[in-house]
């Protein structure tokens, strides 16, 4: 086969997803952002609802999240992604709301609006990147942060005495009975990404019914601010954070597993 | 067909909005605006207009659940008191810096700090200076009636969608918890979804279809150019609002020799304060502000030059004197009276004050440094 065969539309087998814009990343190589947005839109595409889908961005790394997807977003004030997603989905009701929110985001600024949007069980779509620590404001302690983690505002590790116990989020509004799909996944392997993106589809295809919220956590990576190369920050995670943070589904169908 | 009844301030405004074709109200109860939101619930919005109507966690959920629906054009708007209001100021100012047209109630009650339930105009500065961070104003109307809690609505949400910018409407607890008489505009229908994307569509995250870019809503910009340019968009509309949508209200100001400046509920009793005192025979004026922002600075500074001396009555320990002086460049004397606390001032108060401050005394006070001016 000739090069110019290959590069054939009909020969591909992988192209740049189709509703991400030609905007370059703002992410670190090896991120897990870039994936989670990726398997994102291409949910959105796949569905065929890029007219109807309105994204809100947060503050944090993903705050540009706006460049990169090519849909219709908002960006919201750290951790009120919950509340603006509230009241697009109340006055647009036929609409595909999701918001995309960091663990610093949604766990601790906006816990508040994370919990009531999920005890209301609003018709929308969490997505929440939980890599344990503050990447855009340069590596400080998360509600996340794993007990023993260095950060910059725990540069002798987290104290749970004095700092507190990491957050399970995703487990604390499982409990609640306006969450339909709550589900924790991860995309640093191939294996990963496809059922990070099978949840995704899950949460979308959730909205159609309007059974309330599906939240999808992805444990992810950051390899800058937990200081080590992109490979070393996977195996640490998988290491450190799945045990904490054990992947799988929590609840399905409004049913607690 | 228009209707007369009597009814709160509060509720006058609530039901405004319901006729007004608002599409949504997100809120947060306190006192003394709570009406505002036990009416709406209590008219079922949902079923009479199809207004979503929500009590939010906090106000400053509410304010952000504002941010979202006016990112997607709709009409909403939010109400709150004094310690609410601060809360909003995040969202408030992501408004402004977004460009998003959204309409903010104060009923505004006694402060600093939990201060008291009672009808205040300690907001002022909070209103007219920014509020929360950054470079921006907000467009202020400031009702003194019933009717008027009721016929600023429609204003605000016009003003609102011209300029893409949130507006607020300063009452106070006073205004909002009285009855009066008021006469109700007919309802309006609420604008179907696509009218809605007709009308914002350009601009607005309704959704993005094959024939247009992708709509953005931020206050972000990491390139200071570009973020000084937005800064510059903005001022150019503040400009423009002092232009074209100053709103004032003149009484007896022809012949004036005095002049008593007020707004919402102190313009009100300082009206009474204006016929007695003409009772008597001095000649005083009253120069209410409609619009706190933009303020009649022109209109201050030329009735500078025919008045012997100012009173700004507020019910506060003197804030919109200081725009006042500012405006008339101290060409006259200009003195506050106002109580606070919850207190209202009353009539007499006024008169009196009016001639300590002023009448009997200006010429003095006009070469005395400013030091004891403050009540």
């Amino acid at each position: 086969m000739e090069l110019l065969d290959i590069i054939k539309p009909e020969n591909q087998v992988f192209c740049k997803t189709k509703l991400m814009t030609d905007t370059p990343l703002s992410y670190c190589p090896g991120c897990g952002h870039g994936t989670a947005h990726n398997i994102t839109m291409e949910v959105i595409d796949e569905m065929g609802i890029q007219e109807d889908t309105i994204g809100v961005a947060p503050v944090g790394c993903s705050v540009l999240a706006y460049d990169f997807m090519n849909i219709d977003m908002t960006q919201a004030a750290h951790g009120r992604a919950p509340a603006v997603a509230t009241a697009i989905a109340r006055t647009w009701p036929k609409k595909y709301v999701f918001t995309y929110q960091g663990d610093g985001d949604l766990a601790a600024i906006g816990t508040a609006e994370t919990i009531h949007a999920c005890n209301r069980g609003e018709n929308i779509v969490i997505i929440f990147i939980n890599n344990g620590i503050y990447g855009m404001t340069g590596g400080q302690m998360a509600p996340t942060t794993l007990e023993g983690m260095k950060s910059s505002t725990s540069p002798f590790g987290r104290d749970i005495k004095t700092m507190g116990s990491p957050l399970k989020m995703t487990e604390l509004v499982a409990q609640l009975p306006g969450t339909y799909f709550v589900t924790r996944q991860a995309v640093h392997t191939h294996k990963h990404v496809r059922k990070a993106k099978k949840a995704i589809r899950q949460a979308f295809e959730n909205l159609k019914l309007n059974k309330g919220i599906s939240f999808v956590e992805i444990v992810s990576n950051c390899n800058s601010g937990w200081k080590m190369t992109p490979n070393d920050a996977n195996e640490w995670m998988v290491d450190n954070m799945f045990p904490y943070y054990p992947l799988g589904d929590i609840k399905v169908n409004g049913k607690l597993k | 067909m228009s209707e007369l009844k009597l009814m709160k301030g509060n509720e006058a405004l609530a039901e405004a909005a319901i006729r007004a074709g608002v599409d949504a109200y997100f809120g947060y109860p306190i006192t003394p605006q709570t009406e505002l939101i036990e009416y709406l619930m209590n008219e079922q919005t949902e079923k009479r207009t199809g207004m979503v109507c929500l009590q939010a966690e906090s106000e400053i959920a509410a304010i952000n659940m504002v941010y979202g629906a006016a990112s997607t054009g709709k009409k909403v708007f939010t109400s709150s008191s004094s310690p609410g209001i601060s809360l909003k100021q995040e969202g408030i100012s992501y408004l402004a810096g977004a460009e998003l047209p959204a309409v903010i109630v104060n009923v505004v009650r006694g402060g600093p700090g939990l201060g008291t339930i009672q009808p205040s105009q300690a907001d002022y500065f909070q209103s007219v200076k920014g509020g929360g961070h950054g470079d921006y104003k907000l467009y202020v109307l400031a009702p003194s009636s019933v009717q008027e809690m009721s016929d600023f609505v429609e204003d605000a949400f016009d003003i609102a969608f011209k300029y893409r910018a949130p507006v607020l409407i300063l009452s106070d607890g006073l205004i909002g918890q009285m009855m009066e008489k008021v006469k109700l505009k007919p309802q309006k229908k609420r604008r179907t979804d696509e009218e809605v994307i007709k009308e914002c569509g350009s601009w607005a995250t309704t959704g993005k279809t094959k024939n247009r870019e992708r709509n953005i809503i931020t206050s972000l910009d990491l390139q200071s150019e570009k973020m000084e340019a937005r800064v510059h968009r903005l001022m150019k509309k503040y400009e423009q609002m002092e232009k074209e949508d100053l709103r004032f209200e003149k009484i007896q100001c022809d012949d004036a020799e005095y002049l008593i400046v007020a707004y919402g509920s102190s313009a009100r009793i300082s009206q009474k304060a204006v016929e007695m005192a003409r009772a008597k025979g001095i000649k005083v004026g009253l120069l209410r502000p409609i619009t706190l922002f933009p303020f009649p600075k022109k209109q201050l500074f030329k009735l500078a030059d025919q008045v012997k001396g100012m009173l700004s009555v507020e019910l506060n320990a003197g804030q919109m004197v200081e725009d006042v002086r500012l405006s008339v460049e101290f060409k006259v004397p200009v003195e506050h009276f106002g109580r606070t606390g919850g207190i209202i001032h009353t009539p007499e108060e006024i008169l009196e004050a009016l001639e300590q401050k002023i009448i009997n005394n200006g010429t003095i006070r006009h070469h005395k440094t400013r030091e004891s001016s403050i009540l």
